[in-house]
């Protein structure tokens, strides 16, 4: 059972990394947008530190829906999705994997390229650190809802726009939870409130969103 | 154990019975309607701070409760037609999605437009009003996905699947937004909820929340006749009855 | 082993088959027949449980399939249009992901079945950068090590050379001797000796009948 889930992750991983632009596209994408806006704002260090964490989160979650494309499509493609939905291992389970990998190549590099990106819009350390860990909690539960959409639209010939829509409104609590806490903590308030609530979203997605990408697939693939 | 509901009789029978409910709601609509708007909108003590602007709650609160209760509708069927593999139930959550987007539009309009008089802005990121705006959004993902398949058994099984997904995301929505409202804009609008309202002002209301209730069920059950009739236009019974029709 | 009953299979409306029955015990070969967009593939992905039947079920060992999944899945090797094969991967880190994702024979030696399917020198060159049939091979290889009773084969000779569809039947008798099931269509004569195998033929329905 673990062998399966380890040998998931594992191809996939072997697979991105033969293919090394779709792990990087998704990351510079990520450090341009954040870029852009004290382009556009103005380079005001105390405004800047006060809309970063708004800035840094609608841009990893730009960033992971442009990733989320890959999830299943190219095994859709390829034909290796359908026989992943034929193993006799549990199809929930497996999805797992694919998202743990998918999340070890989206979420990962955006937590790894934060510090830079806290220095570009002056972020305080205290600010930085709650950054750190709402990326760390939240992009995974990106990846889990992010999968749902990816797993509805998989069959559809033009399921990209389909896709931001379904999924953002869902990401709105995310967003708002993270962002809080940035702002606790650049206020050197206690953002632990935050964090716990993030926490619980995540328990909440690992336990149920897998049931519900496998549900859909089984319609997508049909 | 509804397998043995063949699927031919069973879309029938669901026409006939949503043939027969319908006009009943739709009796129950008119009348309730027309009381309501007329003792709301004429009879009903002006608020004493708002003066006449309140009058907007008559439409307002039961768009926004009917908006709601489409979606606790879309969500129990969604979860018997995937829990028992029922295809009339996916039916009736892709019939439902639409009457629910327009109540929570309405529901959205009216909360702009009495936004005017009271906030002196046409828009403000009230917490009420930005959860009935995240509903909105959602609404629409559905509708979208389901128009997105060209297999309407598909479709509406994926519509099911998102529309469960949201039931679980919705509370979290609104209780972020609530509080990230209260954060933000502390105490410098006046919410809604009045700490009572009076019973003059409360029965008008509470007519209109029914007649707006019986008017969700007039529009789902013409819905789901229609989409009935669209998705088996080529069975014998769906061709009978338009014959029958056709000669009468 | 595997019984169909009462199987109708509509798509977008339409009425691809009404009706079904059928059924396949051990050591039997079935051959789907039938014109282009007759549905066999559709019977096919209904048999693996991939798509659902508008009605009718499909029963392996007396038990609904959709209710054994994961034990229906042991038993279970599919071969679809798509081969499923991962062209960033190796021609062998292919067939050793099938190998531990999917029941296989516990003895199973990888390199003796790219023997059998003509892939040795191959090993480590990545899948997308062999040819259409060098690629269907390898999904091919995977019949090599499977201990999969029931096999479910789309078109499982296209883009084969002469020798490997030989090589492909004898593999195919070999199976049904040993006890194994299979089902598969193909647009290609079987050499097999006609008493091998059953036939089954889908047509479209009648006009009147497209529709349920």
């Amino acid at each position: 059972m673990f062998d399966a889930f380890v040998q998931v992750v594992r191809q996939d991983l072997l697979a991105a990394f033969r293919h090394q632009s779709a792990i990087l596209n998704p990351i510079w994408f990520f450090v341009i947008v954040v870029t852009l806006f004290p382009l556009g704002l103005g380079s005001d260090p105390t405004l800047l530190s006060r809309i970063a964490p708004g800035i840094i989160w609608v841009a990893a979650l730009l960033a992971a829906l442009l990733s989320f494309e890959r999830l299943f499509k190219d095994d859709f493609i390829d034909g290796s999705l359908e026989q992943m939905m034929l193993s006799p291992y549990p199809l929930a389970w497996l999805v797992s994997a694919k998202i743990f990998g998918h999340w070890v190549l989206t979420g990962l590099p955006i937590l790894l390229v934060s510090p830079l990106l806290a220095v570009f819009l002056s972020l305080k350390m205290d600010a930085f650190c709650a950054l750190f860990l709402t990326l760390l909690i939240g992009t995974p539960i990106l990846s889990l809802l992010g999968a749902i959409g990816v797993a509805l639209t998989v069959g559809l010939r033009k399921g990209g726009i389909l896709l931001s829509l379904i999924m953002l409104p869902f990401s709105i609590p995310i967003l708002i939870f993270s962002t809080m806490a940035i702002e606790a903590a650049s206020f050197g308030q206690s953002y632990l409130g935050f964090i716990a609530l993030l926490l619980a979203m995540l328990v909440g997605a690992i336990t149920l969103a897998p049931f519900a990408i496998a549900a859909a697939l089984r319609v997508s693939v049909s | 154990m509804w397998k043995w509901l063949h699927p031919y009789a069973k879309a029938e029978h669901s026409y006939a019975l949503a043939g027969k409910l319908m006009p009943w709601f739709l009796v129950l609509t008119i009348p309730s309607f027309i009381i309501g708007i007329v003792w709301g909108l004429a009879f009903a003590p002006a608020d004493y701070q708002q003066g006449d602007s309140f009058r907007i709650i008559y439409i307002h609160v039961p768009a926004a409760m009917m908006a709601m209760a489409a979606y606790s509708t879309m969500a129990i069927a969604a979860f018997i037609g995937l829990v028992w593999q029922l295809r009339l139930a996916e039916m009736a959550v892709a019939a439902a999605a639409p009457v629910g987007a327009i109540y929570t539009f309405i529901a959205l309009f009216t909360g702009a437009a009495w936004g005017k008089p009271m906030w002196g802005a046409w828009w403000v990121w009230d917490a009420r009003l930005t959860s009935e705006l995240i509903l909105l959004f959602v609404y629409m993902g559905i509708i979208a996905l389901y128009n997105a398949f060209s297999d309407k058994v598909l479709a509406g099984r994926a519509a099911s699947i998102l529309t469960l997904v949201g039931v679980i995301n919705l509370p979290i929505i609104h209780f972020s937004v609530v509080w990230w409202n209260t954060l933000h804009q502390g105490a410098t609008i006046t919410k809604f909820e009045q700490p009572s309202i009076a019973t003059e002002m409360l029965i008008p209301l509470l007519i209109m929340i029914f007649s707006f209730a019986t008017f969700l069920g007039v529009m789902i059950l013409y819905r789901f006749r229609s989409e009935l009739l669209q998705r088996e236009q080529h069975r014998a019974w769906v061709i009978k009855l338009v014959q029958i029709k056709g000669r009468g | 082993m595997l019984e169909c009953r009462n199987l109708t299979c509509v798509r977008e409306q339409r009425v691809l088959f009404k009706q079904l029955n059928f059924m396949l015990s051990a050591g039997e070969i079935l051959h789907l027949e039938g014109p282009n967009g007759a549905g066999k593939t559709s019977l096919l992905r209904l048999l693996t449980g991939l798509s659902s039947a508008y009605s009718g079920d499909i029963y392996w060992q007396q038990e609904n399939i959709i209710k054994q999944r994961e034990s229906y899945y042991k038993a279970l090797l599919y071969l679809g249009h798509k081969s499923g094969i991962k062209p960033e991967l190796t021609v062998l880190e292919n067939l050793q992901s099938f190998q531990r994702l999917y029941s296989t024979q516990a003895d199973a030696d990888l390199f003796e079945a790219l023997l059998m399917v003509g892939l040795v020198g191959y090993e480590y060159v990545p899948a997308a950068q062999l040819s259409a049939g060098q690629q269907r091979r390898i999904a091919l290889a995977r019949m090599y090590i499977t201990d999969c009773k029931l096999w479910i084969l789309d078109e499982p000779f296209t883009s084969l050379d002469k020798h490997a569809v030989q090589v492909l039947e004898k593999r195919l008798i070999k199976h049904a001797e040993q006890g194994g099931a299979i089902v598969l269509t193909t647009h290609h004569e079987l050499s097999i000796p006609e008493s091998a195998y059953k036939k089954l033929r889908l047509s479209a329905p009648a006009e009147e009948e497209q529709y349920v």
